[in-house]
């Protein structure tokens, strides 16, 4: 639980970061269903919601954008396109706003026992795996009906692109909650950014569009942003094995893929350390500031 | 302070500080009204411990006495590792479980049941742990006809019974205990309050912060008055207790 000094004494309150959370996995769990339960108490759709809310925004873009502005006439399986990409930067919406109010939603708990407050953002993480699961047996069970037909690369591109999206999510989000606890502003600052991760990835269009009108180092940003990685991640899983023809339509992987992954990653490393060094810092705090 | 040849620490507190600021100056609206205005920002600090420096014994249970706001559940906190100290360090042996304010962890919108396995989950006991212990857990709040009721429709004196039960099934090897003796009926507080004996005799160490001087005297062999963050007396409880009261006593007079 802390710090091992000598003679089994050890200084209270000071935990090993992320590495703690092993020994809490059943707390995990528990901290999970309470929070899945508390959202949908009262509610006689329930867990359905997680189904509802999602469809409802792919079906306004699907219409929207995919059938009146002509963007599905560009792709093949455009709604298998517009779904992967939708669901991969809608979980690493809900993680990271989730993460971000962890720390203040469970302020009672914070003030009076000491836990490593680390488990809160972990289990907001969870949360929206929960909500993920479903969403991606919808995704699966459509593609498989388009004539689905992935190889191990197209699987491994699945828990990249996972990865990619939830490291990013839950080291940002370590970062906003360590502030929103002093400034509740950090809360309003990630709606803004949540608001802009749909189009500041190829969620709705292809990439090759953003090239002709981007500026070449805004491009360059673009590309290795690692949402925009894991959205191509999960067309490269989903939608490339279900688009046989796709050359008729002139589209192509980036052509930087693979670097571009790579730095990915190693953002998404960076964004993880930074948070959980800010996390540590002002976590000593927390309990006096909320 | 007495330190007998074979007492044995758990806890260590050496030299504590603590302050907390009293004033925030949050917004940008109010920083840009004290730029204009030129008034200084209002950043004194509270001392809220100074000094503090005692050991705490294996098996000992220890009354911190003192009036409000005289830092004793800042300490306790500090103990718990809630809140960090500013200059010293706490060390401590053995698990600590924290009544500061039993059923923290409490959710009103699930079941006593759930209730019971998330906080005894946050006690820090295991799933094996709990499911050993719920019986008697259910059985010493004396309300399993409603465990399965969401906390939301507790009375207040129901929801402590059950959230003090399970705190002190916890099994810790440290309890910290913040004004929870005030639970319930009076034939309940006189269960926790044997409860606490029985734990006390089986050599578990205790810290117990309370105003109810009959408690501290029955309870305790020692007691540390903390008076404006300072410790004030360490001794035996019932010198500590009757030294404090003349002491009170005679400002109340002035």
């Amino acid at each position: 639980m802390a710090t091992q000094i000598k003679n089994g004494f050890y200084e209270p309150g000071r935990s090993k970061g992320l590495l703690d959370l092993f020994k809490h996995s059943y707390l995990l769990s528990l901290l999970r269903r309470k929070e899945v339960k508390v959202r949908y108490r009262g509610s006689f759709l329930g867990l359905l919601w997680t189904y509802i809310k999602p469809l409802t925004t792919f079906i306004i873009y699907y219409y929207f954008v995919g059938k009146i502005m002509g963007a599905d006439r560009l792709n093949e399986h455009y709604a298998i396109y517009l779904f992967s990409g939708l669901i991969t930067v809608q979980f690493f919406n809900e993680t990271f706003r989730n993460c971000t109010k962890s720390i203040r939603d469970n302020a009672p708990l914070v003030r009076k026992i000491y836990l490593p407050r680390e488990l809160f953002p972990i289990a907001s993480w969870r949360v929206a795996i929960t909500h993920f699961y479903p969403q991606l047996i919808i995704l699966l069970v459509a593609s498989i009906i388009q004539g689905w037909y992935p190889g191990p690369l197209n699987l491994l591109a699945v828990i990249l692109g996972f990865l990619l999206v939830s490291g990013l999510a839950i080291g940002a989000g370590m970062l906003f909650a360590a502030m929103n606890v002093f400034y509740r502003d950090a809360e309003n600052f990630v709606e803004l950014i949540t608001m802009i991760t749909t189009w500041f990835s190829p969620v709705l269009y292809k990439w090759g569009m953003i090239e002709q009108h981007m500026p070449g180092w805004m491009f360059s940003i673009y590309m290795v942003n690692p949402i925009t990685q894991a959205v191509e991640l999960f067309h490269y899983a989903f939608w490339w094995p279900t688009s046989v023809n796709f050359e008729n339509f002139g589209l192509y992987l980036p052509s930087h893929f693979n670097r571009d992954i790579l730095i990915s990653l190693a953002i998404v490393a960076i964004m993880m350390v930074v948070g959980q060094i800010a996390f540590r810092k002002y976590e000593g705090r927390f309990a006096q500031e909320l | 302070m007495k330190k007998s040849a074979n007492s044995n620490p758990v806890i260590k507190i050496e030299h504590v500080d603590k302050y907390f600021r009293l004033h925030h100056n949050y917004s940008l609206k109010d920083a840009f009204v004290n730029l204009i205005k030129r008034s200084k920002r209002d950043n004194s600090l509270f001392h809220a411990l100074s000094n503090i420096d005692f050991n705490i014994n294996e098996g000992e249970t220890i009354g911190l006495v003192g009036v409000n706001g005289s830092g004793k559940s800042t300490l306790l906190k500090c103990i718990s590792g809630v809140i960090k100290p500013d200059k010293g360090k706490v060390l401590v042996k053995g698990r600590i479980a924290g009544l500061i304010e039993v059923g923290a962890g409490f959710h009103p919108d699930l079941t006593g049941r759930e209730n019971v396995f998330l906080n005894g989950a946050i006690l820090g006991m295991t799933k094996e742990q709990i499911q050993k212990k719920f019986d008697q857990i259910v059985a010493f709040s004396e309300i399993p006809q409603f465990i399965d009721t969401e906390v939301r429709f507790y009375s207040s004196g129901m929801f402590l019974r059950l959230a003090f039960s399970v705190a002190i099934h916890s099994d810790p090897d440290i309890f910290l205990i913040d004004e929870i003796l005030a639970v319930g009926d009076a034939k309940f507080r006189e269960k926790c309050l044997n409860r606490i004996k029985e734990l006390s005799k089986e050599g578990k160490t205790m810290v117990i912060v309370s105003h109810a001087e009959q408690q501290i005297r029955q309870l305790c062999d020692r007691a540390i008055w903390i008076n404006k963050g300072k410790v004030e007396m360490d001794g035996d409880a019932n010198k500590v207790m009757d030294t404090m009261n003349k002491f009170t006593g005679v400002s109340q007079k002035k």
